[in-house]
């Protein structure tokens, strides 16, 4: 189509000077349809970028392994009795943890200067925070799929069938929407992806720990008991067992849900103010 | 005031500080429509500052801009219509292919999904990028990179453009495709504000010069005009005898003014205040017999102005490591 003349890899002038000619400028997107397009951008990075994806889906698998197989038969008797009661908290592992990502995407965004671009565009201001969402939220049911389909495969059978590990999934990840934006405030304050990712990973670690995710807290000393009971990582991962086991504890299922909607309340407004002023 | 086209850009005292550092401390500019307008002056002397304030990115702590006729602050939006960015100032996406960064630029600009994709490859295809169309920027060279920067800008023709140091860290080649497509945007009626600490850039692209230094502006004018404000240039001069040298050095001395002897055994350079004096030291040379290869008149170049204007050099980074920056 452009000159013959031209090397393959250098400008055409003449083309560029056409280019530059041929526009005019198209009425401005609507706010979905520029939301939507963000959700487009979150998908390919989720294709282009799989490695994201990988990290955080294979420490868990690794740990539902190794717990699984070195201390299941020790802590629960049977390596099949410890991986019924571990799978829901691991499946709240995996997801929480590709939380953490939408932080360093986000910082990664701001340290390359593609915040800036957005920023510079005449569009809805939220809808790139948004729109990220979109892929956040196809690594949380990926995250979230992997382990559950890896628990199967070792012999896992949710006693509410596909239904219970649906429900699980789904709350998870709803779960996460709220949470997400706790390492958004992350990635907008911090100096770079690296820092992100240690930031939440060493609040997030812990805390996963220091849960019921892995063991029963009844064996725990005192004050640890007390703070594993009141972990809200410990009352998700609860609620996740109860949707799986086929018998729903609609308190945890409601302090899990009202925690999720705090958190974005209060991190989502504050994500958007940083947003616009860096 | 004049009563002329409105002005592109319309800076009054901006200032810009961040804790106890003023990065800039009262700039006015005024740039007229349809040239390129250079903004020049070593690493943080406040440029960047200064067009992120312009390009609405940041809001000024003091002072007032208008763009293209619309305040940087009441009118945001109105500025971010008319405007685009490059460079340092607003990357493309390293982890999506060159297409769906423009692509996603079209989309976010308001063109259809047909019309998005149509302008992404007739941009990749004029830009000559249309080869790794599909491959990751990351994986792009330093002068594809640019190449797809300046593309992303163009999504949709905008009346204004930042260009940011469009030439840093590139090869002499590159260099030139990417001024021959600043003049072919000002032809098409862009204004373009360059910004740079290249002397040699600014001199050749630029209308009009802004000299920048510890966030103000130092000195104003055309590149011919900040060099005639340094005064003089200096008469340079190839004898066709080296052996004659000291001779001529002595004659020149007193004909023209001070002499500096070159690298080059054969030739030597005075310093000269005007055209007329220099070809009396020509004649004068002539006159007692002592042979010139070449002569030539050199006007000082921005270099020197920027020297004699700062009382420091511009401080150029070496364009190597700018290159090893660039993602493997």
């Amino acid at each position: 189509m452009s000159a013959a003349t031209t090397a393959p890899d250098a400008a055409d002038t003449a083309a560029v000077r056409r280019a530059i000619a041929s526009t005019a400028r198209p009425p401005r997107p609507g706010p979905l349809s520029t939301a939507l397009t963000f959700g487009w951008r979150g998908m390919l990075k989720v294709k282009h970028v799989p490695e994201q994806l990988m990290d955080v889906t294979l420490t868990p698998v690794m740990f539902l392994l190794m717990f699984t197989y070195l201390f299941g038969g020790a802590i629960a008797g049977s390596t099949s009795a410890y991986l019924d009661y571990t799978l829901p908290g691991l499946l709240v592992m995996s997801v929480l943890f590709t939380t953490v990502y939408a932080g360093v995407s986000l910082n990664t965004d701001l340290t390359k200067g593609v915040v800036d671009r957005f920023r510079s565009l005449p569009i809805w201001r939220p809808a790139p925070l948004l729109g990220s969402l979109l892929g956040d939220s196809v690594r949380y049911v990926i995250a979230g799929t992997v382990i559950i389909v890896v628990g199967v495969l070792l012999g896992y059978r949710p006693d509410a069938g596909v239904a219970g590990a649906v429900a699980a999934l789904a709350l998870v990840v709803v779960f996460s929407f709220g949470l997400s934006w706790v390492f958004s405030v992350l990635g907008l304050l911090l100096r770079s992806p690296n820092a992100v990712m240690n930031a939440g990973f060493t609040g997030i670690f812990p805390l996963t720990f220091l849960s019921n995710v892995f063991v029963d807290p009844a064996t725990l000393p005192g004050p640890l008991q007390a703070f594993v009971d009141v972990n809200l990582i410990s009352i998700l991962a609860t609620a996740c067992r109860s949707l799986m086991d086929g018998t729903p504890d609609v308190g945890a299922i409601v302090v899990s849900l009202l925690v999720a909607a705090g958190l974005a309340a209060v991190f989502l407004p504050l994500t958007t103010r940083l947003y616009r002023s860096r | 005031m004049t009563l002329h086209a409105p002005l592109a850009i319309e800076a009054t005292g901006l200032v810009k500080t961040y804790g106890d550092t003023t990065a800039v401390a009262g700039i006015d500019l005024a740039v007229p429509p349809g040239v390129v307008y250079g903004v020049l002056g070593p690493n943080g002397a406040g440029k960047t500052t200064t067009i992120r304030m312009l390009a609405t990115l940041i809001r000024p702590d003091a002072g007032s801009a208008r763009v293209l006729g619309h305040d940087v602050v009441t009118e945001a939006d109105a500025v971010r219509a008319q405007v685009s960015l490059t460079g340092q100032l607003a990357s493309v996406d390293e982890e999506l292919t060159g297409r769906e960064n423009l692509v996603l630029l079209g989309r976010l600009l308001g063109l259809s999904r047909a019309g998005a994709r149509a302008r992404a490859d007739e941009l990749l295809e004029a830009f000559g990028i249309a080869a790794a169309a599909g491959k990751l920027v990351k994986h792009y060279s330093g002068g594809m990179r640019r190449r797809l920067d300046i593309a992303a800008s163009i999504v949709v023709t905008p009346r204004l453009m930042f260009l940011d140091e469009p030439t840093t860290g590139l090869d002499p080649r590159s260099r030139n495709h990417v001024w021959e497509i600043a003049r072919a945007l000002v032809a098409e009626g862009t204004t373009i504000l360059l910004c740079t600490q290249y002397l040699e850039e600014a001199d050749q692209l630029a209308d009009g010069i802004a000299v920048i230094d510890r966030g103000t502006v130092i000195a104003e004018g055309t590149p011919a005009q900040l060099k005639a404000s340094v005064g003089s240039g200096g008469l340079r001069v190839r004898l066709l005898d080296a052996e004659r040298r000291p001779e001529a050095a002595a004659l020149l001395e007193r004909a023209v003014g001070p002499v500096t002897l070159e690298a080059d055994p054969a030739g030597l350079t005075a310093q000269c205040p005007d055209s007329a004096r220099a070809a009396t030291g020509v004649g004068e040379l002539a006159r007692t017999g002592i042979g010139i290869a070449e002569f030539a008149l050199d006007q000082p170049s921005l270099d020197e102005v920027f020297l004699a204007l700062t009382g420091h050099a511009a401080e150029v980074p070496p364009p190597a490591a700018t290159l090893e920056e660039q993602p493997s």
